[in-house]
């Protein structure tokens, strides 16, 4: 009934707009034609392009990260489709009602979960990133990366739902002496890693949804372990099995990995926490500044450590730095969106971000790092980012 | 079609098990009458979950950390490592593990608090235990869980006498294996961060 209708009305829509097309630069016309018909499940405009970026080190892609296109996100969420990606043997594919938890080791009552239990637990909803400690990994050496999403796309930001850890551990009763927890994923690689149980006690889930569905397979469905500001490796993605032990279990990823080697030849174990970072997403790199005039520069700030208290922005290359405003809801452990008005007077100029926490501490420049840590420590490199805005408009990376 | 059957096997295992604690709780709630220990089927706050059985945990629990508590039965020579090598692991890890084009695995010593530091097994692995425990979890990358214990203590001896850690004679068993001593054993150090700018205010105690 409606079909001949319609097309009909698709016909006199294709000629008016070839009429449109022969008359140059001329307004659009008012609508006057059907759109598309609602659909089951949505999705983004044909004219939005964003996509995640696979690493530039990637030989192998089930073993390989890819990069959110922070530029092109807006807020504090990235969208699922978005978040960052860090498979060690690819996806796997998980039937919820096959999978289950298993919580054991030092416990007075080992457990099996099946996911609908899991999910009759009382849960709760928090807003918080998750980052890959080698992140922004390629300030160590350098190699300048083309684009914010080249230098810092393995952070993301989402709502989680979950289950606390603490309430499972109070159902299974900790034993005295326990200190660490081993977790297990149900990944081919079976990814594992110990979390200290003090992590585990207080702020950690077990995570079954992500921005209001079912968490994305990339991000570890049908259960993810979530550690707020932990490094994003240890937030076990497909998780089958938590141990309750006495020590940790000096896994593969916790030792020849993860590890972070200092100039001395001595390495530095178990850096969970991902310390205070910030960067100016516009303008960034690879971006054109239309001209002179106002433009608002952009850009998100974290801390694994609580909540971000102040961001400061410098135009002149970090002589001056002056504070940006920060856009609500700023949460712990959270992005948290900073904006500053700004005039370009249409001279090069370099433009960059230093973020202050909760707990006072100071996002430092490369040279500050490099002199504490040397070159050598591949992870946690949280240094001020910098952006060059070349009079053409053309921004590049740049160094301070 | 191995992931198949396994999962047709986990089924019926489930079916086999919830038959168990069905009877157990029964049995459970006749002791506890008598004032014996009790297993409990669910979580005591909201009842959730059933007990696993001990066979059912000892068939997950294969991490193996560095006391070698949980390292299955078997033994595996350098000789009979060399040959698991070749067919399991040179296409990415090359003839010598050294080639690639994954990582090398040997090789590195004394490198490490210089410009270009090359960790391997030899030169940065702090646990042997930890080799064993990737290689049974995670190798080879595209078949793990295809290798037996055998050749899993075996593979992991002949990488150890690769970097010179142990003789072509030694043998890699539960016993063995957690009393190799790794050479950069002593090379880690706990994280001092925050370690750059101001002290934080948190901690503000005075001292350090």
């Amino acid at each position: 009934m409606i079909r001949p209708r319609r097309a009909f009305l698709q016909l006199l829509a294709l000629g008016s707009g070839a009429l449109a097309a022969c008359r140059a630069k001329a307004p659009a016309p008012l609508p006057s034609f059907l759109g598309a018909p609602i659909s089951p499940y949505g999705e983004r405009s044909p004219f939005v392009h964003a996509v995640r970026q696979a690493s530039d080190r990637t030989r192998t892609p089930e073993q390989a990260s890819s990069l959110t296109p922070l530029a092109d996100t807006y807020g504090i969420i990235t969208p699922s489709s978005l978040h960052f990606e860090r498979h060690h043997s690819g996806v796997p594919k998980i039937d919820p009602a096959q999978h289950r938890l298993m919580i054991h080791g030092m416990v007075e009552r080992p457990l099996v979960l099946t996911m609908e239990e899991l999910q009759r637990l009382p849960s709760q909803s928090r807003i918080h990133f998750v980052e890959c400690s080698g992140n922004s990994g390629n300030g160590w050496a350098p190699t300048p990366r083309s684009t914010v999403q080249g230098t810092h796309g393995l952070t993301s930001c989402s709502e989680w739902t979950g289950v606390k850890l603490s309430l499972l551990l109070d159902e299974v009763g900790v034993q005295p002496g326990a200190s660490w927890i081993l977790a297990e994923g149900a990944d081919p690689a079976k990814m594992t890693r110990s979390v200290p149980l003090a992590k585990a006690l207080d702020d950690a889930m077990v995570v079954y949804a992500q921005n209001g569905e079912p968490i994305r397979p990339e991000q570890g469905f049908p259960i993810r372990l979530f550690l707020p500001g932990f490094e994003g490796n240890a937030n076990i993605k497909w998780l089958r099995r938590l141990k309750v032990v006495d020590k940790p279990y000096e896994t593969r990823e916790e030792t020849s990995k993860y590890t972070d080697l200092m100039a001395d030849g001595s390495a530095r174990q178990f850096t969970l926490m991902m310390d205070a970072k910030s960067v100016v997403t516009h303008p960034s790199g690879g971006q054109r500044l239309s001209g002179p005039g106002f433009h608002e520069i952009a850009g998100i700030a974290w801390t694994g450590r609580g909540r971000v208290t102040r961001v400061e922005v410098s135009i002149d290359g970090g002589k001056t730095w002056q504070d940006a405003s920060l856009q609500e809801p700023v949460l712990p452990r959270a992005h948290t969106r900073f904006r500053l008005p700004w005039e370009w007077d249409g001279a090069e100029t370099v433009v960059a971000s230093r973020v202050t926490d909760e707990t006072g501490y100071v996002q430092p420049s490369r040279e500050a790092l490099v002199a504490v840590r040397g070159l050598n420590s591949n992870y946690h490199n949280n240094m001020i980012q910098a952006w060059k805005v070349k009079a053409d408009g053309t921004v590049e990376y740049a160094v301070i | 079609m191995r992931s198949s059957r396994s999962a047709t096997k986990t089924q019926r295992h489930e079916e086999h098990v919830g038959l168990v604690s069905c009877l157990r709780a029964v049995v459970a709630v006749s002791i506890l009458a008598g004032g014996a220990f009790v297993v409990e089927a669910q979580s005591p706050h909201f009842k959730v979950g059933r007990t696993p059985t001990a066979d059912e945990i000892k068939a997950w629990d294969i991490a193996v950390g560095p006391d070698g508590r949980e390292l299955p039965p078997g033994r595996g020579t350098v000789a009979r490592g060399k040959v698991v090598y070749v067919e399991q692991c040179a296409r990415c890890h090359g003839a010598t593990a050294v080639e690639g084009p994954e990582m090398p695995l040997v090789g590195g010593k004394g490198s490490l608090n210089t410009a270009k530091p090359l960790k391997t097994i030899g030169s940065y692995w702090p646990y042997a235990t930890t080799l064993f425990d990737y290689i049974n979890r995670a190798m080879p990358f595209d078949r793990p869980t295809v290798m037996s214990a055998d050749d899993v203590y075996a593979v992991t001896g002949f990488l150890l006498n690769l970097n010179g850690i142990i003789a072509d004679q030694d043998v890699m068993d539960a016993k063995t294996l957690p009393a190799v001593r790794m050479p950069n054993r002593g090379g880690f150090v706990p994280d001092p961060r925050p370690d750059v700018g101001p002290p934080p205010k948190a901690k503000a105690k005075g001292g350090a």
